[in-house]
C-alpha cells in the first residue's frame, strides 16, 4: 500500500527538478494531517529511491520525516487521486473531476471543483489536492500542535472562508447580491420565479446585515458571513472522516 | 385536477375489491359467523327462499342474514374511519396526543357502550382474519414506504436491534416472568416457561407507529429514526416467528435440548426463506408490470396482488410472511415504479397508505372496543411485573446492545438516542392481535390478554404522550431544517452541497464495495430484465416518468395541504400536521412563503446524513435523479410555450448524455473549446468583467455558470454522432440567424447585467437548451422574443 505514495513522491521529484519547494509544499500539505504515526515507510522510502537519496540527502531531515508523516488517510487519498487522474499525468485537470458522475450532479459542482484550482492554473496536484481536503478532516483525534505552527486548514475559520469563497467567485471578499442570486439559481433550480428568487436573496442579505449590526451595503462580508454562521456546528456539518 | 380524480376512481375501486375480499373472506373464516346460508349465491337468492307457505310474491322484503357480516364489518370500518376523521379536524389533540390513543380511547367508549347493552363485539379477530387480512396491509405499507437509502445505510443496527434485541426482550422477559410464577403468593405457578416465553415473545414486539409520528414531528435525526422504523418493521417478523414457535413448544409436553437447537435452525429457515420468497415475488412482479403498458388499468392491482402472493406463499410454506412481504415490496418498488405510469403509482402509495391505516385504525379501536368487553383474569402481581419487565428489559437490551454495535457505526448513537429507543418501545396492535389470536388451548389466555392490553395501555397512553414533550426536553440530536433565518439556511445547504461534492471527490462511497457492486449487477442485468425501457435512452425515459410523477406527487401534495417532496416517508396524515405547524412558528406570512419555498425548491442533498460523516452513504440514484429532473423539468417549461411537438423535446434531451469526458464543446469550433476550458480560470479571476468581450463565438457558449460538461452524467448514449453532426450546423444557423447577438455594444455594462446577457445568448445555442434549462431561463429577458427563431429552425 505504502509503495503507492513512494512511487508518487520519486515520480514527483524525478519529474520536477525543483526540489526544494515542492517539497516543502508537499510536507505542507502532509502536515495537514497530523494524526498519523511515524511508520517504516521512512526507510523504505530511503531504500526503494536510493537514486534519488541525493536529492533528498540535500533536503532537511525533517522533509523527509514530515513526508514520512503519512497515514492511511493519504494512502487512501492518493489512490483516489490515481483512479480520478485517468491518463497517469500526475495531475488533475477539470475535466477529470467532472467525470466523476454525482459531482457533475452537484448543483454547486463547478465551484466545488474551481476551489480546488488556485487562480491561474490549469491542473492540481496531488499536494494541493490533498491541501485543499485538509480543510475537511475530521478534528476527533487532533494532536495538540505546538503552538508555533499556523492555524490548520479544517480550523472553523478557514472552513467558512472556504464555503464563502465558493458563494465570493470574483474574490472580492463580499458575496454581493449578484453573486448571492446565482448561488440561488443553481441550488434552486427553475421552480421558483425571478420575482421570488430576487425576494429570498433581499432577505438573506438584510438578515445578514442586521445580525452583525453592520452596514446595509447590498452584500454579505465575510464577517457578517461568520456571524450568521455562528449557530450552525460548522465543524460537525464540515468534516468528513476520510476513509482508511 | 384530472389526475385527481382519475386517482381516487382508482383507489375507490381498489377499495372496494379489497373490502370485497375482506368480507367475502370474513364470511368464510368465521367460524362463529351465523349459520346463514351459503354466502356465494349470489343469483339464486330468490330460488332459495322459496316461501314455504304459499304467499304471494312479497313486494318487499328483508333479508339481513344474507348480508350480516359484511354489512357489520363495513360499519365497523365506517365507524373507526369516522372517529379518526372526527380527531383530526382539530389538529392539537394529535399533536399532543398520539392517534393510537385517540382510537383507543374511542374504542373503550364505544365498548363501554356496547358492555352496557350487553352486545357481544363482532367475533371478526380471529386468528386467520387477523394474519391474512389485517396484518399483511399493515407490513406492506411499512414495507413500501420504507426510507431505502437509509435503511441499507443503517440495517447492520437495525437488523441487530430487530433481531438480537427481540430475542433478548422475548427470552428475558419470559425468564423473568417465569421466576416470578415461581412465587407462590401470585397464584399463578402454573404457567410453565414455555407459556410465559410465548407470552414474552407478544409484548416484545414494539410498535411504534406514534413514535414515528412523534420524531417525524421534531425532526429527530435520521440515525434514530431509521432505527425505530426498521426495528418496528423487522421485529414483527421476528415475534411472530417466535410467536408461532413458542406456541408450538408450549403445546409440546416435553422440550429437549435439541429443541433448542432445531428451533434456532428453524428460526434462520424461516426468516431467510422469507426473504427470499419476498425478493422472488419481487421480481417477478416488477418483471409483470414490465408488460402492463397497456393495461393501465389494472396496473396497481398487480402489486398488491403478487405482495399478498408472496405473503400467501410465505404463510403455505410456515416461513416469515412479513418479511416476504416487506422484501417484496422492497423490492420491487424500485422498478414498478418506473415501469407503471405515474397515474398508477400514486394510486398504488394512496392504496397502500389508505389499506394500512384502516387495518390500524380497526385494530386499535378493536383494542378499545375489546378491553372493555372481553373477560379478563386479573392478577396484580402477573400484571405489574410484567409491565416493569417489559420496561427494565428493554432499557437494558438498548444499554447492553447499542454500545455493542456502536463501535461499528460510522455515526454512533448517542446516549439521548438510546434514551429516545428505549423510551420509544410502544407496544401496539401486533401485540394485541397476536395475544387476542391465541389458541384456546393456553389455559391462561385471558390473564395474558389481560396482560397484553395492559402493557399496550400503559405504554401508548403514558409513553405515547410523554415522549414528545421528553424528547423535546433532553434535545435529542435533530435534523432540524426550519426555525432558521433564511440566509443561514442557505448557506447551511451550500454547505452540504460542498460536502456531497468533496466526498464525491475523495471518493469515500467508493469503499462500500457491495453497494457499488448490485449498482452495477443492477444496471447490467436487472433493470434491462425487469424495466420496460431499459434500453439506453432510458435515462431519459424514466426521467420522464419521474418528473411526470413528481408532478403528480406535487399536485397531489398541493390539494392535501402540504408539500413533501419527498412523500416517500411521510404519511398521509403527517403532511397536515406539517402545514398546521409552520404557521404556528413563523408570524410574518412572507417569511413562512419564503422557508417554504427555499425547503421546497432546493436541491436536496444526495445524503442527508452527510453532515455526519457517514462512510457507507453511496448516493442515492433517486436523489441525484432529482436534480436532473429539476433540470429536466426547466427544460420543459422553457419549451412548452413554444409549438414544439413534444416528440422532439427527447431529442434535445440527448444533451445530457455526452459520454464522460467528452464536452459538447469538443465537437465544435476550436476557439468554443479553448473558451470552455479557460472560462472557469477566469471565473476565478472574477470572471465577468474580463470576458474578452470581442470574441464572438464566446459569448454564445458562455455557460459561465453552467458549463457544458456538467452534462456528462449518463453515459449510454450511443446516438451521441448524431447529435454532433447536427450541433455544428445548429450553431453555424443560429450564430447567422442572431441579429440580436449585442454583446459587443455592451463593453460599459456591469458584471450583472453581462451575466444577464449571457443568460439570455445562452439559449438560441442549440447544445444549450439542456444547460440554461437552468433558472436563468424564465428569469432574464424575454424568452418569447426567441423562441419562435428555435421553431423556425426545427
Amino acid at each position: 500500500m505504502e509503495t503507492a505514495l513512494i512511487k508518487y513522491l520519486c515520480r514527483f521529484i524525478k519529474n520536477k527538478n525543483t526540489k526544494t519547494d515542492n517539497l516543502i509544499l508537499f510536507r505542507y500539505s502532509f502536515t495537514e494531517w497530523p494524526d498519523v504515526k511515524e511508520s517504516s515507510i521512512e526507510a523504505t522510502f530511503l531504500q526503494k529511491s536510493s537514486r534519488h537519496r541525493l536529492m533528498l540527502s540535500s533536503l532537511t531531515q525533517s522533509a523527509v520525516l514530515c513526508v514520512s508523516v503519512s497515514s492511511s488517510h493519504l494512502l487512501r487519498l492518493y489512490e483516489r487521486f490515481e483512479s480520478l487522474d485517468r491518463e497517469n499525468r500526475g495531475h488533475l485537470r477539470k475535466e477529470d473531476f467532472q467525470a466523476v458522475r454525482e459531482l457533475s450532479m452537484n448543483p454547486v459542482g463547478d465551484r466545488i471543483i474551481g476551489s480546488f484550482f488556485s487562480p491561474g492554473q490549469e491542473t492540481v496536484d496531488f499536494p494541493s489536492f490533498v491541501q485543499v481536503l485538509a480543510h475537511f478532516r475530521h478534528t476527533e483525534n487532533d494532536r495538540i500542535r505546538d503552538g508555533a505552527q499556523k492555524e490548520p486548514a479544517n480550523s472553523t475559520a478557514r472552513r467558512l472562508k472556504f464555503v464563502f469563497q465558493l458563494y465570493d467567485q470574483d474574490r472580492d471578499g463580499k458575496i454581493s447580491r449578484a453573486e448571492l442570486l446565482q448561488v440561488l439559481r443553481e441550488m434552486l433550480g427553475m421552480q421558483v420565479t425571478e420575482e421570488q428568487l430576487q425576494s429570498i436573496a433581499e432577505r438573506a442579505i438584510q438578515e445578514a446585515n442586521q445580525e452583525a449590526n453592520q452596514d446595509k451595503d447590498d452584500a454579505i462580508s465575510f464577517d457578517e458571513f461568520r456571524k450568521s454562521m455562528e449557530k450552525v456546528n460548522i465543524d460537525h456539518k464540515m468534516s468528513i472522516r476520510f476513509l482508511e | 385536477m384530472d389526475t385527481m380524480d382519475f386517482s381516487f376512481t382508482r383507489q375507490a375501486a381498489a377499495f372496494l375489491i379489497v373490502c370485497s375480499c375482506l368480507c367475502v373472506s370474513a364470511e368464510v373464516s368465521t367460524p362463529a359467523g351465523v349459520t346463514l346460508l351459503p354466502p356465494v349465491q349470489p343469483e339464486n337468492g330468490p330460488q332459495s327462499y322459496p316461501n314455504a307457505k304459499k304467499s304471494n310474491l312479497p313486494v318487499f322484503t328483508i333479508n339481513y342474514s344474507r348480508i350480516q357480516i359484511p354489512f357489520e364489518i363495513t360499519l365497523w370500518m365506517l365507524l373507526a374511519s369516522f372517529a379518526k376523521v372526527g380527531f383530526h379536524v382539530y389538529h392539537k389533540i394529535t399533536i399532543w396526543v398520539p392517534e393510537s390513543c385517540l382510537l383507543i380511547s374511542i374504542g373503550l367508549i364505544v365498548g363501554g357502550i356496547m358492555y352496557s347493552v350487553h352486545e357481544e363485539p363482532p367475533a371478526v379477530l380471529s386468528n386467520s382474519v387477523f394474519f391474512l387480512y389485517i396484518l399483511p396491509p399493515m407490513v406492506l405499507e411499512s414495507g413500501y414506504f420504507m426510507p431505502t437509502r437509509p435503511f441499507f445505510e443503517n440495517i447492520g443496527t437495525v437488523f441487530w436491534f430487530a433481531v438480537v434485541g427481540t430475542l433478548w426482550n422475548s427470552i428475558g422477559i419470559g425468564i423473568s416472568l417465569f421466576g416470578i410464577c415461581q412465587i407462590e403468593a401470585f397464584g399463578v405457578q402454573d404457567i410453565n416457561l414455555q407459556e410465559n416465553l410465548l407470552f414474552a415473545s407478544i409484548i416484545s414486539a414494539v410498535d411504534p407507529v406514534a413514535v414515528l409520528t412523534v420524531f417525524e414531528d421534531v425532526s429527530v435525526n435520521e440515525q434514530l429514526y431509521i432505527v425505530v422504523f426498521g426495528e418496528c418493521l423487522f421485529n414483527d417478523a421476528v415475534t411472530v416467528v417466535l410467536y408461532n414457535m413458542f406456541s408450538f413448544v408450549a403445546e409440546m409436553p416435553v422440550v429437549e435440548p435439541v429443541d433448542v437447537f432445531l428451533g434456532m435452525a428453524r428460526f434462520l429457515v424461516v426468516g431467510l426463506g422469507g426473504m427470499g420468497f419476498g425478493i422472488l415475488f419481487g421480481f417477478v412482479a416488477s418483471f409483470t408490470t414490465r408488460f402492463t403498458s397497456k393495461v393501465r388499468e389494472i396496473e396497481p392491482l398487480f402489486i398488491f396482488m403478487y405482495s399478498y402472493l408472496a405473503y400467501l406463499v410465505a404463510e403455505l410454506f410456515a416461513i416469515s410472511s412479513i418479511m416476504a412481504i416487506v422484501c417484496c415490496a422492497l423490492t420491487m418498488k424500485y422498478y414498478v415504479e418506473e415501469n407503471v405510469s405515474q397515474r398508477s403509482c400514486t394510486t398504488i402509495r394512496h392504496v397502500v397508505k389508505m389499506l394500512s391505516s384502516i387495518s390500524e385504525t380497526v385494530i386499535f379501536f378493536f383494542l378499545g372496543v375489546v378491553t372493555i368487553t372481553t373477560e379478563h383474569e386479573w392478577n396484580w402481581g402477573y400484571l405489574l411485573f410484567t409491565l416493569l419487565f417489559a420496561f427494565i428489559w428493554r432499557s437494558l437490551g438498548v444499554l447492553v446492545l447499542i454500545p455493542i454495535i456502536n463501535p461499528f457505526r460510522t455515526i454512533p448513537l448517542n446516549l439521548k438516542d438510546q434514551f429516545g429507543l428505549a423510551y420509544g418501545g410502544l407496544r401496539g396492535a401486533i401485540s394485541f392481535a397476536l395475544a387476542f389470536t391465541l389458541p384456546e388451548s393456553i389455559v391462561r389466555k385471558h390473564l395474558f390478554v389481560t396482560a397484553t392490553i395492559a402493557v399496550i395501555l400503559f405504554t401508548v397512553f403514558l409513553q405515547g404522550i410523554s415522549i414528545r414533550p421528553l424528547i423535546e426536553l433532553i434535545n435529542v440530536r435533530r435534523t432540524n431544517r426550519k426555525e432558521d433565518l433564511i440566509n443561514v439556511e442557505i448557506h447551511r445547504r451550500m454547505m452540504e452541497h460542498t460536502m456531497t461534492g468533496i466526498e464525491d471527490i475523495c471518493g469515500q462511497w467508493s469503499h462500500f464495495y457491495w453497494k457499488d457492486k448490485f449498482m452495477k449487477f443492477n444496471n447490467r442485468f436487472l433493470r434491462r430484465i425487469l424495466i420496460r425501457d431499459s434500453r439506453p435512452e432510458s435515462g431519459i425515459v424514466a426521467l420522464y416518468k419521474k418528473l411526470e410523477l413528481q408532478n403528480a406527487m406535487e399536485i397531489l401534495d398541493s390539494v392535501s395541504g402540504d408539500i413533501s417532496s419527498a412523500p416517500a416517508i411521510v404519511s398521509l396524515h403527517e403532511e397536515k400536521k406539517g402545514s398546521a405547524k409552520p404557521m404556528k412558528k413563523f408570524l410574518a406570512k412572507d417569511l413562512n412563503n419564503m422557508h417554504n419555498i427555499l425547503s421546497k425548491n432546493m436541491y436536496s442533498i444526495r445524503q442527508r446524513t452527510v453532515a455526519y460523516t457517514n462512510k457507507h452513504a453511496l448516493p442515492n440514484e433517486s436523489q441525484n435523479r432529482e436534480i436532473l429532473i429539476r433540470r429536466h423539468s426547466s427544460i420543459r417549461r422553457s419549451f412548452r410555450p413554444g409549438s414544439f411537438q413534444s416528440t422532439k423535446v427527447p431529442k434535445s434531451q440527448k444533451y445530457f448524455s455526452l459520454p464522460p469526458g467528452q464536452s459538447l464543446g469538443s465537437k465544435f469550433p476550436s476557439a468554443r473549446q479553448s473558451y470552455a476550458d479557460d472560462h472557469e480560470a477566469t471565473s476565478e479571476v472574477g470572471y465577468p468583467l474580463r470576458l474578452p468581450q470581442s470574441n464572438h463565438p464566446r459569448c454564445s457558449t458562455s455557460g459561465a455558470v453552467m458549463p457544458l460538461h456538467r452534462l456528462n452524467t449518463l453515459n449510454e448514449f450511443p446516438s451521441v454522432e448524431v447529435l454532433n453532426e447536427k450541433s455544428p450546423s445548429h450553431s453555424a444557423s443560429q450564430d447567422s440567424s442572431l441579429p440580436d447577438c449585442h454583446f459587443s455594444t455592451n463593453n460599459n455594462s456591469s458584471a450583472d447585467d453581462l451575466r444577464n446577457e449571457e443568460g439570455e445568448e445562452q439559449r438560441p445555442l442549440p447544445p444549450s437548451p439542456a444547460l440554461v434549462a437552468e433558472p436563468r431561463n424564465n428569469t432574464h429577458g424575454n424568452p418569447l422574443l426567441r423562441r419562435p427563431q428555435w421553431n423556425q429552425k426545427k
